[in-house]
């Protein structure tokens, strides 16, 4: 049997007074960047995907439309790419509360003076820390071809994507936790709402050319106004009205997220 | 350090069904004191728990906890309390030390004392050469003695065990409960546990509650249930034609009951065995009875449940329904 020494444990928690929703937020995002962080190779292969998708269909745009898109097929479908892959990371990040939940991790930190809110909000912005690594890379990569790199309309436009990204991250984490026992239907929720929105948002291809009621649906998809958004903030256009409609849009979606995200989140401890 | 008053728990699963869990549990609990709470599964000790850790609120009733009232405060009991649970604390994709010392910065501590506070439990929990390994790469017994140090990374007062052995073989559960008493002496901490393996109830705890539908059936010292509760059983063998004067014989014995006399076999039921037994004895060879074998059992928990419900654990184990 090892005999042990125990230092003396001060506990910093003070009676009264309110824990710090951004230190909590931190804690929280830290500890789920560590295993990322731990692991460079699947993070090496994270950071390309977008590059892959941008090699793979940035071609077939630029020649079957590239005369017709406004400033150049990459200024067009560069900050599409960012948004698509914060549409990807943040709606599955769901899947790992999911496994924390079976695991009892989630509990144990539920169980915690944690404020409730960090433990998504720290969840959903551990999305956004890649989703930065990644924008570096694919302009790093695109600026040779012609793609106009604006700086200060790039840092606004990844700041609104996090703003969407803690809302949809939110969303997904309340589908988790409402299909916490049969997991299998978080995909099926996951991919029945994610391509609809991908599509109807003129994310991919524009929808100029499409009929007339997949115009209409795309003006009630809040994704809209956020993929014009980062494309007027991109080409530098910082203060125009698409850019207001899109910080509308990613404000009514963050602060939606986290209102059913949380709710879900006190009701499911049961 | 716990007090609660008619604490209830209902679960609402339908509009026709509503599944009572938890009915009007009332409990206090002393500073130092080791409790475990027994029951089958379904009977409602797990949501008793999770009430008392904030995990859910109550129906109705109250519970205090660390001083502080669970519903009202429950920041306050958060911080006051560890907590291991039935699953594993520490993320599956974490490594050890990582989640550890995470634990210990969730409680307030900054990252140096975390991390050196995480290395003395690791040390002290025989988990130190798997400081950098993956909680996933664990065993099972490995994995709960790392969900134990999480739960007393911040030195709680109070910790909540919820079935801290189960699935665990019987060398890691006796490793295991070898930590938590040791801990439960530095730290001259309250533990309250769920179990529902009879014998450690017994071994471990000082005090014994007895939970079943809901509701505090018993609340003593494993002894003292037994004693009030089961008594020893003496079972003495006799030639054949003795049976009957034998049987009269064992009724006389002091606090005698449930005498039975099968084959060539008799049995009674008696407060003190020990003590009984030779009375028994003499008595029979007194009156020229042969005494072939005798015997006694001290009575288990198991006798106990089986006393007060007319069903033992292990079935009731098998009928009960299970409500969290």
């Amino acid at each position: 049997m090892t005999t042990l020494t125990v230092s003396s444990v001060q506990v910093s928690t003070p009676d009264t007074g309110r824990r710090s929703l951004l230190r909590d937020t931190g804690i929280v995002m830290t500890r789920e960047l560590k295993p990322v962080l731990r692991d460079p190779f699947s993070l090496l292969f994270g950071m390309i995907q977008p590059l892959i998708f941008l090699g793979l269909f940035g071609p077939l745009l630029a020649g079957s439309m590239g005369g017709s898109l406004d400033g150049g097929v990459w200024q067009w479908f560069v900050p599409a790419i960012l948004v698509m892959t914060t549409l990807f990371g943040t709606s599955a990040t769901g899947a790992n509360l999911l496994f924390e939940f079976q695991t009892g991790a989630h509990e144990r930190m539920m169980v915690t003076p944690l404020s409730r809110s960090s433990l998504l909000v720290g969840r959903a912005l551990k999305e956004m820390v890649p989703l930065l690594g990644q924008a570096v890379i694919v302009i790093a990569v695109m600026v040779p071809f012609g793609f106009d790199l604006h700086l200060d309309g790039a840092i606004l436009g990844l700041a609104l994507l996090a703003v969407f990204g803690i809302g949809l991250g939110s969303f997904s984490y309340a589908l988790a936790i409402a299909v916490r026992k049969q997991d299998w239907m978080f995909w099926v929720v996951q991919q029945t709402f994610l391509f609809p929105l991908m599509i109807l948002s003129g994310m991919l291809l524009p929808l100029e050319t499409g009929p007339a009621w997949m115009r209409v649906a795309s003006k009630v998809n809040p994704l809209s106004y956020l993929v014009d958004a980062e494309r007027a903030l991109f080409s530098g256009d910082v203060t125009s009205t698409t850019v207001l409609w899109g910080w509308l849009a990613a404000l009514i979606t963050v602060a939606l997220g986290l209102t059913v995200g949380i709710r879900t989140m006190l009701r499911s401890a049961t | 350090m716990i007090s609660t008053r008619e604490l209830t728990k209902d679960f609402v699963l339908s509009r026709t069904e509503t599944v009572h869990a938890v009915r009007g549990i009332t409990l206090d609990v002393e500073p130092g004191e080791l409790v475990a709470v027994l029951g089958p599964n379904g009977a409602g000790k797990t949501t008793t728990l999770r009430m008392l850790t904030t995990l859910i609120a109550p129906t109705s009733g109250t519970a205090k906890v660390a001083g502080y009232d669970v519903a009202t405060e429950p920041g306050q009991v958060r911080r006051q309390i560890g907590y291991v649970g039935q699953g594993n604390g520490a993320g599956h994709s974490q490594r050890v030390g990582d989640e550890l010392s995470g634990q210990g910065v969730i409680y307030g501590l900054d990252r140096r004392a975390a991390r050196q506070r995480a290395e003395e439990l690791l040390e002290s929990l025989e988990l130190k050469d798997l400081t950098r390994r993956k909680v996933s790469e664990l065993s099972g017994g490995q994995r709960r003695r790392l969900d134990v140090a999480m739960g007393l990374v911040h030195a709680p007062g109070l910790l909540f065990l919820d079935e801290p052995s189960t699935g665990l073989d019987p060398q890691n559960r006796a490793n295991l409960w070898d930590h938590i008493l040791r801990m439960r002496e530095q730290y001259s901490m309250t533990i309250v546990l769920t179990t529902h393996y009879l014998d450690e109830a017994d071994s471990m705890a000082e005090r014994v509650v007895v939970v079943d539908h809901g509701e505090v059936i018993a609340d003593d010292t494993a002894d003292a249930l037994k004693a009030k509760l089961a008594g020893d059983l003496l079972t003495l063998t006799v030639a054949p034609g003795h049976l009957q004067a034998t049987a009269r014989l064992a009724d006389k014995v002091a606090g005698a009951k449930d005498v039975v006399a099968e084959g060539d076999r008799i049995s009674v039921r008696v407060a003190d065995g020990p003590a009984a037994l030779p009375e028994l004895i003499a008595a029979a060879q007194h009156a020229g009875v042969p005494v072939a074998t005798a015997q006694v059992h001290r009575p288990t928990l198991d006798d106990v449940f089986l006393n007060l419900t007319g069903r033992s654990l292990r079935e009731a184990d098998s009928t009960g329904k299970a409500a969290a």
